[in-house]
């Protein structure tokens, strides 16, 4: 994509140029490089890289520990995927209902939780309620926040449809339910795959404040790790979680694109998704 | 109910406020300007850049908030580099937030048409110019909705900066709930806080894009 | 966009998926897993033959509380569910290598299931933050909760006290070669670390600190071993437990500028249960397992143990 765009925002460069090119791409690897090297070290320096610190990833429990971290991220993830996803669906259908009523209170829920920080949803509703399930805590906090947001998503895809397609369902006859339901909504949503990816993409990553209503999540292992090991490894526990995140968050986005490019048809609309 | 207006609260709750909207400010402003100049990288002419813009988006989209606030916490005294927990706060958010915005450009980069960025470069002018005088200011129509949703975001993410030293909203409900009071009634006062700010947020990215809708 | 940069980009994006798989894959590989734990001499060994052992309690297989419906539960379902912390270092711990937990609270635990009837392969510990302990008490979710647990009027609204079992105050934990802060009048300007909205933050303003709050301690020892603050502050018992695991490195000084009664929290009307643990801590402590106990975890700071606190008349009703 950046080699199409791009190509139409400079010219097919020449040989002074690509030399002016090569010399900025030289410096600029040398810095990153420089940089890389400094870190390195000065981590060295500081014994960061000492086997001792890293000794506790040996361990069969530690590992287990990190293991278990993993699987139950992603069984909050899964679980708040689902809850979201249906809940946007209903928000977003509800939001361009025909009765005033439950537009508004769509209207109002919607608002409400997009402006709540996650933090303060899911620390409430583990002290006021979930205190021995702190999963579902996480998952209830995660549902109604990501909920609001897929809804936002969802209800633009739908707008994005061409009246055209509604007009028709109409005129052959089908009820408002039918023509949201057999025409409008499986549009939409493959039109708004990209950004409803996107926003599970931020649902995977936000199971991560699980950590602080003692979720046994990968953080939380991770800190758990860090904080009870000798000589308090946060350094070599940071270099060994962020890959795993990244990683899970990138497979779930290549799932998304090879959906995409199964379900692909008609025109493809891209819009980012909030942080 | 008036838990503000009890016990001297309401001073722990006006520093809360304005240490969420401090923060969020100031994070949003280095977001906006680390977004250009990554989106900048990410369409420039040099490969090197590119593959830079497309690595540091990669890693910081798909690392959690509150992974790096960790890293920010414990990596950075490590290297010999002090600074305050208010400064890494303002550091952690703006790389996140930053790799959003700079997708958003990225998108809108890709709505302005074709012959614009054409008509420009016939008139001579270089991926500099093109970039900065003719179709970033069109770009920046279409994604002040986009644009919108990221900075909605960015308050509310804010509020991981209260684990970590920095004394927010957040903070102000840690604080007065290991004082017992009752829970719903401060989380009510704590949603009306983020309410307030969301919607001055929103109203003013309305505002924004309304008073530039052109016809097209 | 046209279906070919489309294209380009999903099989950029699927080469990315594939190299971090194979990462995974490889790690996966290597996870070669070793048994036991690396830093099991932690665990009280350190001071080498003449290290101080833990006691071991005897199971009273007798134990009959038929007026306490928690006990009848527990013993029913064969589990007691004890709530504690797992990050203060031989009070409240769980060793990650070992999955086992130890300390001072640990072993108050365990030496009342003993007394009610419970083997340790009965108990089960659950991880409780502090501001989670009263609602999962008042909720049944677990059967008693041993954690610095200060007894005070307020938390005696919702749920009963046990105890006390160990009087604690507010101290302040040191580099080892800090000579200016002495005391909590020396903490003037100083940079003092504790956790996030506590009772600690209030008594340590009063003095004229700066201080510096984060999600847990372990967070403020981290930062004390990088000198990014001069001091943590909270119970002494729990920075006794730091100093214990950074032995050589951190002290703890000053004189204590609070007092916090730690007591073991249950559920509220609970009298039967109440007094069988009032029972337990007494026969304990009379018979010397408190000080073994304190002396193979919080005395491994090397401060001397505090004397046995008497029961509080209020929770002994």
């Amino acid at each position: 994509m950046s080699t199409r765009s791009a190509s139409v925002l400079y010219d097919v460069p020449g040989p002074r140029a690509r030399m002016r090119y090569r010399l900025a791409g030289l410096l600029g690897v040398l810095g990153v490089v420089g940089l890389v090297w400094w870190v390195v070290t000065t981590l060295i320096d500081q014994g960061q890289f000492d086997g001792w610190l890293w000794d506790p990833f040996q361990y069969s429990a530690v590992q287990q520990r990190i293991l278990d971290g993993v699987l139950a991220t992603l069984k909050a993830f899964g679980l708040a995927a689902v809850g979201s996803l249906v809940l946007g669906a209903l928000l977003a259908v509800g939001r361009l209902s025909d009765h005033r009523p439950v537009r508004a209170v769509c209207t109002a829920v919607v608002q409400f939780f997009r402006a709540m920080p996650l933090v303060i949803m899911i620390f409430a509703l583990y002290q006021a309620v979930f205190t021995a399930q702190p999963m579902w805590g996480l998952v209830i906090g995660l549902t109604l926040y990501n909920g609001a947001v897929q809804a936002e998503v969802i209800r633009s895809g739908i707008n994005a449809v061409p009246r055209g397609q509604s007009e028709a369902g109409y005129a052959l006859g089908l009820r408002k339910t039918q023509v949201m339901s057999l025409v409008l909504v499986p549009q939409a949503v493959r039109t708004m795959l990209p950004a409803i990816i996107g926003q599970l993409v931020v649902t995977l990553k936000d199971t991560s404040l699980g950590y602080i209503i003692t979720y046994p999540e990968l953080l939380y292992a991770g800190k758990l790790i860090a904080s009870n090991s000798d000589g308090y490894p946060y350094i070599p526990v940071v270099l060994v979680i962020t890959p795993i995140y990244i990683a899970m968050c990138l497979a779930l986005s290549g799932l998304a694109h090879w959906l995409e490019s199964r379900g692909r048809r008609g025109a493809n609309r891209r819009v980012a998704a909030a942080a | 109910m008036g838990i503000p207006f009890e016990d001297g609260n309401f001073s722990l709750f006006v520093r809360g406020f304005l240490g969420t909207i401090e923060l969020s400010a100031l994070s949003a402003l280095f977001a906006l300007l680390l977004g250009v100049v990554l989106a900048a990288f990410r369409v420039s002419p040099v490969p090197v850049l590119r593959t830079f813009g497309t690595t540091w988006v990669t890693v910081f989209r798909n690392t959690p908030l509150t992974l790096m606030f960790f890293a920010v916490t414990f990596v950075l005294p490590r290297l010999d580099v002090h600074i305050s927990s208010f400064t890494a706060a303002v550091a952690a958010l703006s790389i996140y937030t930053g790799s959003f915005v700079c997708e958003v450009l990225r998108a809108g980069i890709n709505t302005v048409p074709l012959g614009q960025a054409e008509a420009a470069r016939s008139l001579g002018m270089g991926f500099g110019q093109t970039l900065g005088l003719v179709v970033l200011p069109q770009a920046a129509r279409a994604v002040i909705a986009p644009m919108g949703s990221v900075f909605i975001a960015l308050p509310r993410n804010s509020a991981v900066a209260g684990a970590f030293n920095v004394f927010e909203l957040f903070s102000v409900q840690k604080t007065l709930t290991e004082k017992g009071y009752d829970i719903f009634a401060l989380f009510f006062w704590l949603a009306l806080a983020y309410l307030v700010i969301s919607f001055s947020v929103g109203a003013v990215f309305s505002a924004l894009e309304r008073r530039t809708a052109v016809v097209r | 966009m046209a279906p070919t940069e489309e294209k380009n980009d999903r099989m950029k994006a699927r080469r990315t998926v594939a190299a971090a798989l194979s990462v995974l894959a490889l790690t996966a590989v290597a996870a070669c897993g070793k048994d036991g734990s690396p830093n099991s001499d932690s665990a009280g060994t350190k001071g080498g033959s003449a290290a101080p052992q833990l006691p071991t309690y005897q199971v009273n297989a007798d134990a009959k509380l038929d007026g306490s419906p928690t006990w009848v539960e527990a013993k029913k379902n064969g589990k007691l569910r004890i709530g504690a912390k797992s990050d203060q270092p031989f009070l409240g711990f769980e060793d990650v290598q070992t999955g086992k937990r130890n300390g001072f609270d640990i072993e108050i635990a365990k030496m009342i299931a003993a007394d009610l009837g419970f083997s340790a392969d009965q108990i089960q510990f659950t991880t409780i933050n502090s501001s989670a302990r009263e609602t999962s008490l008042a909720g049944g979710q677990v059967d008693y909760y041993v954690g610095t647990y200060s007894i005070n009027d307020n938390r005696k609204k919702t749920i009963d006290f046990a105890g006390p079992y160990y009087i604690a105050g507010q101290s302040l934990l040191v580099n080892k070669d800090n000579t200016d802060i002495t005391s909590a009048e020396t903490t003037k300007d100083k940079a003092v670390c504790t956790v996030t909205g506590s009772t600690s933050v209030a008594n340590i303003q009063k003095y004229g600190a700066k201080v510096t709050q984060f999600e847990s301690y372990s967070l403020c020892v981290e930062k004390l071993l990088t000198k990014e603050v001069d001091a943590v502050t909270t119970d002494d018992a729990i920075l006794k437990g730091y100093a214990a695991k950074n032995q050589g490195q951190l002290k703890v000084v000053g004189a204590t500028f609070s007092q916090e009664r730690y007591g073991v929290g249950l559920k509220k009307g609970d009298a039967v249960l109440q007094k069988a643990i009032n029972d337990a801590l007494k026969k304990h402590e009379d018979n010397g397992d408190w000080k073994k106990a304190y002396d193979a975890t919080l005395g491994l700071s090397g401060a001397e143990a505090p004397s046995v606190p008497a029961l509080d008349p209020t929770t002994a009703s």
